[in-house]
């Protein structure tokens, strides 16, 4: 049975004569599923904000008069009888100076801080972008057609860019996690090297000795692991104000089901990889010896 | 005595037992082997954090009998050896000749079809150095072959049947004239020169 090993007997559990959570491996395990967690949610919340801001900016344009409000009128008429266009919507000033104060303070509010005149759309495929910027410019001198995909562009490739970068470091931990386990499956393995050498002397398949630590350290992997998830948790609850904040400046984005189906597995995962990485750590170093 | 336990492999020559050529043999094949072997060592190698009957059990619970399998057996040899009583005692709290009985009962538990033992009288007394020759002989019988090193010389020269080998310096000592009771076949046409 393929987790035989995990439900040994008694007398089995007596040879390596050691109790879980003795030595490091529960604590770094317990450290690298709490540092991936967090690592993991900050890489999933930027690929749900790249989400948000990248569906809110697609067919979404804007029309910027810099003369203020006095060739409004005309200009929103203008965007509207064009063929292509679906949603005109003219910014009302007073919703632009509340979106500023948001980044600049009171100072966004202050009447003396000129703003222009602003007309946001959706367009429907096929729309004649060149010959809309003339048919507004004809009525509202000045006036510029603003695609908000061109202008959040960078911002996105940001974003798409610190997610592979959490991607990696996630990546990198799980290695280093795995890492640790092999040294530590080493240092179990010279630890009770008589009883090892006992056992083979009277008949012990490797196996019979690997499935011994194996099942010690997986036992150390999940109760670490799942401290480490306990801790990530917490501190991922006392952060949801802060993140809820930079959720509303992005436009809402939060961590989906999907997202937190990803970041309760990891635990999970991570006592998999390392009960997987001491069963081969500990079979290579066996067939070193006769 | 490594050799013949498999517990080395040979730089030159070659190891046959139980009719098998386990020179090169696969270190995976070993185990079933090594099964059919019991050793009782010098040092007498046994678990220290495990009790003597867990100690003695070893080689059941290896070749994968249950619990209900163990107990009888494991208690009626500690009981043969003089060792009922601590049976949950572990070895640094036993005295060597303890040890020493509690390895025999280890190495014969699962009646071995060869049992190699390594001064295996040096740390009892001489009723007990009787009562486990006459155990090996009692083995022998059923047909366990038994191999016995000691300096003990008179202790296995009483042992009726027994072949003697000398050695010295790691070789056989004028082999032809160190070999006592040489199996038949061996010298089929009678006593050696």
């Amino acid at each position: 049975m393929m987790f035989r090993w995990l439900f040994t007997s008694p007398s089995e559990r007596r040879l390596l004569g050691a109790r879980p959570l003795q030595g490091p491996t529960p604590w770094v395990i317990a450290i690298m599923t709490f540092s991936i967690m967090i690592v993991a949610a900050a890489g999933l919340a930027l690929a749900e904000t790249a989400g948000v801001v990248a569906a809110g900016a697609e067919a979404r344009y804007s029309v910027q008069i810099p003369d203020g409000e006095r060739n409004l009128d005309a200009a929103v008429r203008a965007v509207g009888s064009a063929p292509g266009v679906a949603k005109v919507e003219p910014v009302p000033e007073r919703e632009m100076r509340r979106i500023l104060e948001r980044w600049l303070g009171p100072a966004g509010a202050s009447a003396d801080l000129p703003i222009p005149a602003l007309i946001s759309f959706e367009a429907r495929p096929g729309l004649d972008l060149a010959a809309l910027e003339r048919r507004v410019q004809a009525v509202a001198p000045g006036a510029r057609l603003i695609a908000h995909g061109d202008t959040l562009a960078p911002l996105l490739r940001s974003l798409r860019a610190l997610q592979w970068l959490a991607f990696g470091l996630v990546v990198l931990l799980a290695s280093a996690c795995a890492a640790a386990v092999v040294l530590a499956a080493r240092g179990a393995l010279d630890t009770h090297r008589f009883t090892i050498d006992v056992m083979h002397g009277i008949g012990a398949t490797d196996l019979q000795v690997t499935h011994l630590f194996q099942r010690k350290i997986a036992i150390d992997a999940l109760i670490g692991s799942l401290a480490g998830a306990v801790a990530a948790a917490l501190v991922l609850l006392a952060l949801a104000a802060g993140a809820a904040f930079a959720g509303d400046l992005m436009g809402g984005a939060t961590l989906g089901g999907l997202d937190l189906a990803v970041l309760l597995l990891i635990p999970l995962a991570l006592t998999a990889l390392a009960t997987w990485v001491a069963r081969a750590a500990v079979l290579a170093a066996l067939r070193t010896a006769l | 005595m490594k050799l013949l336990y498999l517990a080395q492999r040979p730089t030159r020559g070659r190891i046959a037992l139980f009719g098998e050529e386990l020179t090169d043999a696969a270190r995976d094949s070993l185990p079933p082997f090594r099964r059919r072997i019991g050793v009782v060592f010098q040092d007498f190698r046994l678990i220290r954090h495990l009790s003597a009957f867990d100690n003695v059990a070893l080689p059941l619970r290896i070749a994968g009998a249950s619990e209900e399998e163990v107990e009888g057996p494991v208690r009626e040899m500690l009981a043969w050896v003089g060792l009922a009583d601590r049976a949950s005692a572990r070895p640094p709290t036993l005295s060597g000749g303890e040890q020493q009985r509690v390895a025999i009962a280890r190495a014969v538990i699962n009646r071995p079809e060869l049992l190699v033992a390594d001064e295996p009288t040096g740390n009892v007394d001489s009723d007990m150095a009787q009562r486990l020759l006459h155990l090996f002989t009692s083995l022998n019988r059923l047909g366990t072959t038994v191999v016995v090193a000691t300096h003990d010389i008179g202790l296995i020269s009483a042992t009726p049947g027994a072949q003697m080998i000398r050695l010295e310096n790691g070789t056989m000592l004028d082999p032809t004239g160190t070999l006592k009771n040489p199996p038949p076949s061996a010298y089929p046409r009678g006593e050696p020169e």
